[in-house]
């Protein structure tokens, strides 16, 4: 089943004719995502060949629904223009918006997100500043290296790229039913608590592993959520122990002001509530590895 | 990007929010030359307040009041120079003396938690609101704002009502809030805090201080570099950014070169656990390369780190997830020929460990090319555990 994108998701690019976006729906058609169309007003009607596939350009996403179907959009459209990009997702009323586009204001931010609950939250937002998702063997729909595992019955969710792929590359002899990159934003759109009920509700997923990192009280909150609905075993792991106050650490939500948003406290928090804590990833790997 | 006060109140006037005026000053002449102008104005009395993006300024005696120009320049030679929390005061804001009745708190703010924004206000001002808060919590009120909405003069009362501002200042206090959500919203800002707000005896409300922070995401559509300070902070930190890196000095001794924030972020703590078996060696710094890894990046990266005098091994973590790794390798090697070709010599070890995507193709390469500098390590954690080693000699 897997949470979130299955076999069955139909993916538009919003983007897709840019380089970024050209690029990225070439490995995700790869992945075997069924993408079934582009949005670009400025190229509606035109068709793109990617090594043989013709992916149709639409106008907008509406149209690109009306015609196909569509029920998942990845957006690579540039910080300018991403605002514009994810209200018109939630106006075409689209099930699932992935926010691929890294150097969003945050106030522009605050206001799709604030925009999305205004019209009911018909749409799903991951991201923004995230690798966007992926369930093995199924689809792929984001910039999530596609051949550095497999499927399996792992559920995985983490504010950061690349320790993302480290842990599903540490654990590609089990595999994951879904790896999802929520963002290292100050503002996201899904949360870690959000993919940890999907996962919780996921037939196919037997553990969890969450990866969080400084700045913020998601993990915080996120433990406090695993204490009264998770039944399944979550494994997690904390980035940034060394990190000093007041330094941003690349991610622009990934900051310690203060006594807040230290990993020590996120470490202590998921701890108090039964989730083992690794201290390096490869520990991480390893405890969710006993689980099996 | 933090401001200092005199910007952020610049900001303020900007958009009319009622500020003491008052000019900023480098120099004790500067200084004498401002006082003068207040004096001359019928002003003698000035306040001169060190300019650093800290906290607590007042507490470290970075606030004086001044009687006439002599004064001021005796307290501006005492406060110029001065070191607040590792903060050097290289300016001073000189601004008039203001009748103070009442002080109160204000901010607008990122509330991550909400996804939204927030609004505090209390009646009592002047000190940490982190104080208020914990000795005198229903003292603070925290109200969300709705981006959608904003924080007209509806939403503005009711930010003032909950504060429990006195009658007095209601109207003032209103007019201020709506101009600096504009200051919020017209700047990108994640923070705009007045501590304190105050009441004058002559019943106007001003902002006595301004913390401001702007999002550096709004680079395309705030003129951010006219604010930004130059040859603030470490120099390193400043070379770096000239170079468009992603670089935070820290204060040991391993480099760190890695891709992805989060695996950077990991892999200092990785080395720091590592380092607890030699000596207490410590990471020297974070720098995230990207997904991109190029050869350029790369060189200019390890330049940086290398520059560093305080690192005595670099640790290159690397997992090859769109970028694969014999790409990464590939850089390594041209950025250690383009060090060369640029005179320095590549001496300290470097420890690297390739994973992911072609990672057997990356090591190949980097053992063919049989660097003497360079050792490869499989596993992240035997990795940090060699560049600790290797730092602790």
């Amino acid at each position: 089943m897997a949470i979130f994108l299955t076999k069955d998701s139909k993916v538009l690019v919003q983007g897709m004719t840019g380089s970024e976006g050209t690029k990225h729906t070439r490995r995700m058609l790869a992945a075997g995502t069924n993408i079934v169309g582009g949005v670009n007003p400025r190229k509606a009607g035109q068709t793109v060949d990617f090594d043989g596939t013709q992916v149709p350009v639409f106008g907008s996403v509406a149209e690109g629904i009306k015609a196909t179907g569509a029920d998942v959009t990845v957006i690579f459209v540039p910080p300018k223009f991403a605002k514009d990009a994810v209200i018109e997702a939630i106006d075409a009323e689209i099930g699932l918006a992935v926010v691929i586009t890294e150097g969003i204001p945050v106030h522009d931010t605050a206001n799709f997100w604030a925009y999305a609950c205004s019209k009911g939250n018909k749409t799903r937002i991951i991201g923004p500043n995230c690798p966007g998702l992926i369930s093995p063997g199924q689809s792929n729909a984001g910039i999530i290296p596609a051949d550095i595992t497999k499927p399996g019955r792992i559920g995985l969710v983490s504010k950061s790229g690349t320790l993302t792929y480290q842990m599903m590359y540490e654990l590609r002899d089990i595999g994951f039913s879904t790896c999802v990159g929520i963002g290292g934003d100050p503002i996201i759109g899904t949360t870690h608590i959000d993919a940890l009920a999907a996962f919780e509700a996921d037939p196919d997923t037997d553990a969890i592993v969450m990866i969080g990192e400084i700045g913020g009280d998601a993990e915080e909150r996120a433990a406090e959520y695993i204490k009264k609905h998770v039944t399944k075993p979550v494994v997690g792991y904390v980035a940034g122990f060394t990190a000093p106050e007041g330094k941003t650490m690349g991610h622009a939500g990934a900051i310690v002001s203060g006594s807040s948003g230290t990993a020590a406290a996120k470490k202590e928090a998921l701890e108090a509530v039964g989730v083992k804590v690794g201290k390096t990833p490869s520990e991480t790997a390893k405890l969710a590895r006993a689980l099996f | 990007m933090d401001l200092f006060e005199y910007q952020a109140k610049a900001l303020f006037a900007e958009y009319g929010v009622p500020v003491p005026q008052g000019k900023v000053a480098s120099t004790p002449e500067e200084v004498r030359a401002i006082a003068e102008e207040f004096a001359a104005a019928g002003k003698p009395r000035v306040v001169v307040k060190a300019q650093v993006k800290t906290g607590g300024r007042g507490k470290a005696g970075g606030v004086k009041v001044a009687d006439g120009p002599d004064d001021a320049v005796a307290k501006a030679e005492q406060i110029l120079g001065m070191d607040i929390k590792g903060h050097t005061v290289h300016r001073v804001l000189v601004e008039e003396a203001s009748d103070i009745a009442e002080e109160y708190y204000f901010s607008f703010l990122l509330d991550r938690a909400n996804r939204t924004f927030l609004s505090i206000c209390s009646a009592e001002g002047g000190m940490e609101i982190e104080e208020v808060a914990a000795t005198n919590p229903e003292a603070v009120a925290k109200v969300a704002i709705d981006p959608l909405k904003g924080a007209p003069a509806d939403v503005a009362a009711d930010i003032v009502a909950q504060g429990k501002l006195p009658e007095a200042a209601a109207a003032g206090a209103v007019e201020v809030i709506t101009k600096l959500w504009d200051v919020f919203v017209g700047k990108d800002a994640t923070l705009v805090e007045v501590n304190p707000l105050i009441l004058t005896k002559d019943g106007r409300v001003v902002a006595l201080d301004g913390k401001v922070t702007l999002d550096d995401n709004a680079e395309f559509r705030q003129d951010l570099a006219s604010l930004a300070s130059a040859a603030e902070g470490d120099p390193l930190e400043v070379k770096a950014k000239e170079k468009g890196l992603n670089y935070v000095k820290l204060d040991g001794e391993v480099g760190i070169i890695g891709n992805g924030a989060g695996l950077v972020m990991s892999t200092l703590d990785v080395v720091a656990y590592a380092g607890e078996q030699y000596g207490g060696v410590k990471p020297a710094n974070f720098l995230d390369i990207g997904g991109g890894a190029s050869a350029e990046v790369m060189a200019n990266g390890l330049e940086i780190i290398l520059g560093d005098p305080a690192v005595k091994s670099v640790f290159v973590n690397v997992f090859g997830g769109i970028t694969a790794c014999d790409a990464v390798a590939n850089g390594i090697v041209q950025a250690l020929e383009l060090l060369e070709s640029r005179g320095e010599d590549v001496t300290k070890p470097l420890v690297v460990r390739l994973d992911g995507n072609n990672a057997e193709l990356g090591r190949a390469i980097l053992n063919e090319r049989n660097h003497p500098a360079v050792r490869q390590v499989d596993t992240m954690d035997g990795a940090a555990a060699q560049a600790a080693e290797l730092a602790a000699k």
